[in-house]
């Protein structure tokens, strides 16, 4: 097909933190040595902030370095944390508070912000066009543009106007090649195009393989009384630890009597019969959590997988033509269970890496290997390497011996303990067979505290048009009756946070089939990554399609 | 011929919106805002009359905030050729802005003026009628279809209980009903030809008009919430309720 | 109080949804009920029958005829002066006419006003009916669109009120007429019908849609579908009523086999009364109907068809 050509001297894919940070350092290193330089940031999303989620604990650092004047420039860091609680949920009913000398030394917040990071994306998505940065929102990155050298040479955006079978419909419009010297991948966590890209270059042959979490969250206004601002709860324990899952739970007082919270539940759960959805749920019913969203409302709701391997599970993120950013490489530090300003550290890293080589210090063959070196040789490293035991410690050892292993590692060792846990196991590989499980009966939503997928997914805004070829697709439609369905139960009914998967007994004499509700996804790429039979691949959807998150 | 495109900046029609819990308004903090879905039928007529030769300029025009400079450059990229924003922080009603453009259509002197039949925040569905009532114009409402003819325009009406056709003699005002069209999707070199359209920024105080507000909102809440009903035995007893209780059969 | 109340009509019959309005008038003070139009003696006289109704005033004249909104207007601004309120129905005629009136006249104007609180306050929808606010005018008239739905008809009494003439005023260029075309299908428009019969996934089939059909041809109603239907290939999406279709809200709204999950509420909640048949009783659309039937469909279809005749 031909398709039009746009080109710019720097391409980033993705408007979060990294690639907002990566394409600010670009024009500020531009304007400040007087030099020409085109920076465009393609977002699936309809506008920036659309698609972001995050609790959010955010600790400033990166952003001292980017923008020095953002306090004075409007940043939304409204809330500085004034109390960290951490919980030992025991029981439904249940719970102990650590007491805080014992907490491990990362989950200790003095000084950070709760945020929403969705807005603080809003305010970099400002500096950066203040900056002179082309943003285009509703445009996805749908498929990589390579040349015969095996160099990345740009992305090409969606199609927009095709139907349900692929056909044009009227008032199609072809996607574009939008050309760059050096492409910047920075689409967060199962970026489909990091996938590839990974895949394409083996970024991963050297390192464990990526270990991800499923967070769902939830934004409430609850009464003034019950609103203490800056107080921030992280939790673990039950319900997950009921099915011998894991993970943890947050809960942030934000601004203007707000609070988010949410349950992370790591994906190499076993049981699949395990909904997070519905742990989720049940976790809000815990009295500790009750108390505080009784009478309250709830104003918005979203998911999204998080990659938490740390420094063991980071693959390579240099390759001819583009670097790998943020969590679409795995940059996130787990011990502090914050990626924000790693994400915009790698990216920053990444903007001086590629403007020096633009600056006419180029590689022959493109590949930027010096940002290995740039990244090793900065607090991003040395953070992630304090963190590397932090997650693997507790996969091993569960969640007390393992967060003594951490108390030990990160309070008294400082991270610097000489020896490195890994885990070797992939969150895909991990689900046994049903008939090695029990099933779980998860209590009826209560419609007040609790409720259902389809009222949840309906606040959190999402709309797909529906008349476009499905974005999630299968490799091998069958897999999903013989395999996931005989031997699994078909988990991605539970695992996906929006309802998107449901196996219907509608066929001719009533044969199981899966049924796609694609127009629900919340494009948070677990059915990618957890899918038992690696079957399920997330695609980009047409333009503007998936969540709209306010102040999430 | 020229043509004035009139386009609202709203809360996007995907976002559910909530009300503010002291009752004062509708929280619109973070919301994703967009051109009116209306409006952005109007802007896409005005561009196919533009490409079919009929038309020879076409000219966005919002009132409001700053930010409607993004809904402008919008409609640039959609393809009409320049802008003006009415730049005003007060809550405009649809009195002042019917006021207001009426103002800049003395200065820009179209032929045609589109816009949609209501903004999907307000819905108020006024703003097209009032211009044309101050202007002494004809006008079209609720228009599924735009028939350019010497001197005059023909627009068909979605009615309810369907279709009307009137010829309006030019200068007038037609408002899009969602069958006009289906507006195109925005090509990304046209968001670069956009930025470079001219954009003029005014204020309600060069144009001379009273912006002050007629209508106060005391409140604002959520509708009632409804609850389910009864449950009936049997389809003689639903035939009844319906019949001599609930009075719609 | 005075309130002049804008007939709506084809010169041959009143509007329903110039009851409604009427009913409104009648909250704010006495009505005089205007109708404008060409031949339309007939309509006045069924106004004058109305309960509520103190006097009609009849223009007749050509340039009424066709109910066109240019003409109208300058008409109702060289006598609105004399009236505390003008009223008309939220319909396409009302809706085209009431704010050009209110601009003439230099006040502003509410549109589909659902409750009048007091004679200067009311009750109107904002955004698409998920929120509602309540609207002081400081203007010396107001001008009002009724929502039809939020108010009852007003019946007709026994005693005609007074029709007195009123002279036609020359009005602004007008635009020309050039035609009209109802649609006189047996099927109405999913949007505007009265009544609309929709199908969810427990309809099982196509060919299952059938009977719904045969349900709404029986009461002269629209066939619609949640979009579980759409999505298994029961019913093409034209049909789809919900957060991503259609919205609609007609007098009775029959919910079959729907499950009633948010997404479909949001295209229907609006409607006079909820219906929902379903064999399982806790589908949440039962959350919201005014009357519940749990039992199979396929065997309360027919009998409702058959009891209607």
């Amino acid at each position: 097909m031909e398709r039009e050509i746009m080109e710019f001297d720097v391409v980033i894919v993705g408007a979060g933190p990294a690639g907002l940070s990566a394409a600010i350092r670009l024009r500020q290193l531009a304007q400040q040595q007087n030099h020409e330089l085109s920076v465009c940031v393609l977002e699936k999303g309809s506008e920036i902030g659309a698609h972001i989620l995050s609790g959010a604990v955010f600790e400033s650092r990166a952003l001292d370095e980017l923008l020095p004047e953002w306090q004075s420039q409007g940043a939304p860091l409204d809330t500085p944390v004034s109390e960290d609680k951490v919980m030992l949920f025991t029981g439904p009913e249940s719970a102990l508070r650590m007491p805080s000398m014992l907490a491990p030394r990362t989950m200790h917040n003095e000084g950070n912000y709760i945020v929403s990071l969705g807005n603080l994306c809003r305010w970099l998505g400002e500096k950066a066009e203040q900056a002179g940065v082309d943003i285009f929102a509703g445009y996805p990155a749908a498929e990589l543009l390579i040349n015969d050298a095996g160099q990345v040479e740009g992305v090409i955006t969606g199609d927009m106007g095709r139907g349900k079978d692929g056909e044009e419909k009227a008032g199609f419009e072809p996607g574009i090649e939008l050309r760059g010297r050096y492409t910047l991948f920075a689409e967060g966590c199962r970026g489909h195009l990091g996938r590839q890209l990974i895949e394409r270059y083996q970024l991963d042959a050297d390192c464990d393989p990526q270990h991800y979490g499923l967070g769902i969250k939830e934004l409430w206004q609850v009464e003034p009384d019950k609103h203490q601002p800056g107080l921030v709860v992280h939790g673990a324990g039950w319900p997950l630890s009921e099915s011998g899952a894991s993970g943890g739970s947050f809960l942030y007082h934000a601004a203007d009597g707000q609070v988010a919270l949410g349950l992370i539940v790591d994906l190499n759960y076993a049981n699949p019969y395990l909904s997070p959805f519905e742990e989720f749920q049940r976790f809000k019913q815990h009295p500790e959590i009750r108390r505080v969203l009784e009478r309250g409302k709830r104003l918005s709701y979203g998911a999204r997988a998080i990659a938490k391997g740390g420094l063991n599970a980071l693959p390579r993120q240099h390759f001819p033509g583009g670097l790998l950013l943020g969590c679409d490489a795995g940059t996130l530090n787990f011990a502090k269970i914050k990626g924000a300003h790693t994400a915009m550290k790698s990216g920053m890293l990444a903007a001086e890496t590629v403007f020096e080589a633009l600056s006419g210090n180029e590689p022959a063959d493109r590949d930027l290997k010096r940002y290995a070196d740039a990244v090793g040789n900065s607090w991003l490293y040395d953070e992630l390497y304090r963190g590397r035991n932090f997650g693997p410690a507790l996969h091993r050892f569960g969640i007390m011996a393992g967060g003594s292993f951490n108390f030990i590692d990160q309070n008294l060792f400082r991270g610097k303990l000489p020896l490195t846990l890994h885990d070797r196991t992939a969150d895909y590989t991990t689900l046994k067979p049903i008939d090695q499980c029990r099933p779980i009966e998860y209590p009826k939503p209560d419609g007040v505290i609790s409720f259902d997928r389809l009222s949840s997914v309906f606040i959190a805004n999402v709309s797909h048009e529906e008349d476009q070829p499905c974005h999630l697709t299968l490799n091998n439609p069958e897999l999903a009756i013989t395999v996931n369905l005989a031997d699994y139960d078909a988990p991605e009914q539970r695992y996906c946070p929006a309802g998107v998967y449901e196996i219907l007994h509608d066929g001719a004499e009533g044969k199981p089939r899966l049924q796609i509700n694609a127009a629900n996804c919340l494009h948070c790429k677990t059915c990618d990554i957890k899918d038992p039979s690696r079957n399920i691949v997330w695609r980009t959807p047409e333009g503007g399609g998936g969540p709209s998150y306010p102040n999430m | 011929m020229k043509i004035l495109v009139c386009v609202k900046r709203v809360v996007d029609a995907n976002v559910k919106i909530s009300v503010k819990a002291d009752g004062s308004g509708v929280d619109l903090a973070n919301l994703k805002m967009a051109m009116n879905p209306f409006d952005e039928i109007a802007v896409e007529e005005a561009v196919r009359l533009r490409e079919s030769g009929k038309a020879d300029e076409g000219v966005a025009v919002s009132l409001g905030k700053s930010a409607c400079q993004e809904t402008l450059r919008t409609a640039l990229a959609m393809g009409l050729d320049r802008a003006i924003l009415v730049e005003s922080g007060e809550e405009l009603q649809p009195l002042a802005v019917a006021k207001l453009l009426a103002e800049v259509v003395k200065q820009e002197k179209p032929d045609l003026i589109i816009m949609g039949k209501q903004a999907i925040d307000d819905d108020n569905n006024q703003t097209g009628q009032m211009l044309a009532a101050l202007l002494g114009w004809g006008q079209g409402t609720f228009v599924s279809q735009v028939v350019l003819n010497e001197g005059e325009v023909e627009v068909t009406r979605e009615i309810d209980g369907g279709l009307e056709t009137l010829a309006l003699p030019l200068p007038a005002v037609v408002t899009a009903d969602l069958r006009l069209n289906e507006p195109r999707y925005v090509k990304l070199p046209n968001i670069m030809k956009a930025k470079k359209k001219p954009l003029e920024v005014i204020t309600p105080a060069d144009l001379g008009v009273d912006i002050r507000p007629r209508l106060e909102i005391l409140k604002v809440e959520e509708p009632p919430k409804r609850s389910g009903g009864i449950k009936v035995a049997d389809v003689a007893e639903l035939v009844d309720k319906l019949r001599n209780e609930a009075r719609v059969l | 109080m005075s309130v002049l109340v804008i007939a709506e009509h084809n010169n041959g019959a009143l509007s329903p949804a110039t009851r409604n309005a009427v009913t409104a008038g009648a909250q704010l003070g006495e009505v005089t009920l205007l109708v404008a139009g060409e031949g339309c003696q007939g309509v006045a006289d069924e106004a004058a029958a109305l309960n509520g109704v103190a006097k009609v005033l009849l223009c007749d004249d050509a340039n009424y005829g066709q109910g066109l909104a240019e003409p109208l207007a300058a008409l109702l601004a060289s006598i609105g002066s004399a009236y505390s309120h003008l009223l008309a129905s939220a319909t396409t005629f009302g809706k085209n006419l009431m704010p050009r009136v209110a601009a003439l006249l230099d006040v502003a104007q509410l549109s589909e006003v659902i409750e009048v609180v007091d004679a200067d306050t009311f009750k109107r929808p904002i955004y698409a009916g998920n929120a509602i606010a309540t609207v002081r005018s400081a203007d010396a008239i107001k001008v009002l669109t009724i929502r039809g739905t939020a108010f009852a008809p007003a019946e007709a009494a026994g005693d005609a009120a007074p029709v007195e003439p009123l002279s036609p005023v020359n009005g602004d260029p007008v635009s020309r007429f050039v035609s009209r075309n109802l649609t006189a299908s047996d099927r109405p428009d999913l949007t505007t019908a009265r009544v609309v019969v929709s199908g969810g996934r427990g309809v099982g089939s196509q060919e299952n849609f059938a009977l719904l059909e045969q349900l709404a041809d029986k009461l002269g109603g629209a066939v619609g579908a949640s979009r579980a239907a759409v999505d298994a290939k029961f019913i093409s999406n034209d049909y789809q009523v919900g957060q991503t279709g259609k919205i609609v809200a007609p007098d009775i709204y029959i919910a079959v086999g729907i499950s009633g999950a948010i997404q479909h509420l949001a295209g229907m909640k609006e409607s006079k009364v909820i219906v929902a048949i379903n064999k399982d009783e806790d589908a949440p659309i039962f959350e919201v109907a005014d009357y519940g039937l749990v039992s199979d469909l396929f065997e309360v279809l027919p009998e409702l068809t058959a009891s209607l005749d």
